[in-house]
């Protein structure tokens, strides 16, 4: 019994020693640091510290520029793309104004073409329509003068014939009534 | 002690980068003095300013280098809130985007030559989660009234496995925190003293032989730590993040 208790005893004193020595070597000791409870107030003290510094100034300044810069380039993008799309849209207005205009001209040019070979037609008709009646007002002329050439002819064949009836008459000693050859004659001509 | 006198002096001391000392002498750690604890932490804050500030005062349409990175920041933490726990929980961005800038940058920061890492402790990470517990807690009673216990009482399940269920539920609800804070610190604390070991043999080659063959091999070693903690370091601040974001859709939305 009183053995264990000097034992019990010797024990408690290493102990104490050992402690001391732990004490004293603190920079040294082979334990955990982490386990120093003298240690937590401060660590304690000082995270609380820190972490409402870096909360003041992430919540007050950081973030709201952060989110602010992000909201603006979304913005700016959101912003040109639809401003690339109007441009797009302008575009594809002017490509169809331009292709109407185009089929415009060209309807204006076959109109003026029309035109021109419609002019073209009536000049030449009428030409042609003068060149006609010219020519018919010659060939009546003509067939006017041919009658005449008939006519006098068969005037003159009618009087040569008389002449000479009268040139027979004559000749056979009869003395003939002009009138009467004459009439004569044209009786015979008729027949 | 042993193992320091057979190395010849090869000192093994990986936690010692854990220690919060004074900045300015002294043994004594009050609550209020200046520590590397608080330095690092200051620099963590300065830091969120240059990036989040600085770096986007020129609100340019085209963004700089800075500002695209202060962008993308902000859209990935808001593109996850929305995400994870629904349009309604956009009011509470600001503060999981503290959080999470608060993590990224102390777990990077930490990663520098001779810096000290404020989320490899305890400490800050259980304030951290009981933080995100709290709120969580207290959103959900007060968007929801007693109906945030629905959370716990499964109604797909038969009903005799219910009250079993609720027990799960309860208990796994309060280690949610646990988990939550010791999964960071664990981490950052984990990669950073295997750092430290394998550094502690880097200097095997002055001592003895042996060296010509581990020198080389221990910083290996470490390139490859440092890489993959420049991973974990991201990798636990989205993690932190997206289970606060988990925890406040159960708080905004506890029936589904």
């Amino acid at each position: 019994m009183a053995n264990t208790t000097q034992e019990g005893a010797e024990t408690a004193t290493e102990a104490a020693g050992h402690a001391a020595e732990a004490a004293g070597h603190a920079a040294e000791s082979v334990g955990m640091p982490q386990l120093d409870i003298a240690t937590f107030p401060n660590q304690i003290f000082w995270l609380v510290v820190a972490l409402i510094l870096i909360y003041l100034v992430l919540s007050r300044v950081a973030l709201p520029r952060i989110s602010g810069i992000i909201a603006d380039r979304q913005g700016k993008i959101t912003n040109d793309i639809a401003a690339a799309e109007e441009l797009k849209l302008k575009a594809e207005e002017a490509e169809k104004a331009y292709n109407q205009a185009l089929v415009d001209a060209r309807a204006e040019a076959n109109k003026i073409v029309a035109e021109a070979r419609a002019e073209i037609q009536k000049d030449l008709d009428k030409a042609t329509a003068k060149a006609d009646a010219e020519i018919a007002a010659k060939a009546a002329e003509s067939a006017k003068r041919i009658e005449e050439v008939r006519a006098g002819a068969a005037k003159n064949v009618a009087e040569v014939a008389r002449d000479t009836a009268e040139a027979l008459v004559a000749a056979f000693g009869g003395s003939a009534d002009a009138k009467a050859v004459a009439a004569a004659v044209t009786a015979r001509l008729k027949g | 002690m042993a193992t320091e006198e057979q190395s010849e002096g090869l000192a093994f001391h990986p936690m010692d980068q854990f220690i919060v000392k004074p900045l300015f002498g002294g043994d004594h750690v009050a609550w209020y003095t200046p520590t590397n604890a608080t330095l690092w932490m200051a620099v963590t804050v300065l830091a969120v300013i240059a990036l989040f500030v600085l770096g986007t005062r020129g609100r340019a349409i085209v963004p700089s280098r800075l500002q695209s990175i202060a962008e993308m920041a902000y859209g990935f933490i808001h593109k996850m809130v929305e995400d994870v726990a629904g349009k309604d929980a956009l009011k509470f961005f600001p503060y999981i985007f503290t959080v999470f800038c608060f993590i990224v940058f102390s777990n990077f920061l930490g990663l520098l030559p001779k810096a000290f890492t404020p989320t490899s402790h305890i400490a800050v990470t259980a304030i951290l989660a009981m933080a995100v517990f709290l709120t969580v807690t207290i959103v959900g009673f007060v968007k929801n009234g007693a109906g945030f216990l629905g959370l716990f009482w499964v109604s797909s399940a038969p009903l005799a496995l219910r009250p079993v269920l609720a027990l799960i539920e309860v208990i796994s609800y309060f280690v949610r925190p646990v988990s939550h804070s010791i999964r960071l610190a664990g981490n950052m604390m984990a990669g950073h003293a295997v750092i430290k070991v394998f550094a502690a043999f880097a200097p095997l080659v002055l001592f003895s032989g042996i060296g010509l063959a581990v020198t080389p091999l221990s910083i290996l070693a470490i390139t490859a730590m440092y890489g993959l903690e420049i991973l974990v370091a991201f990798i636990q601040a989205y993690v932190f993040t997206i289970l606060t974001c988990v925890y406040l859709k159960d708080a905004l939305h506890p029936h589904h």
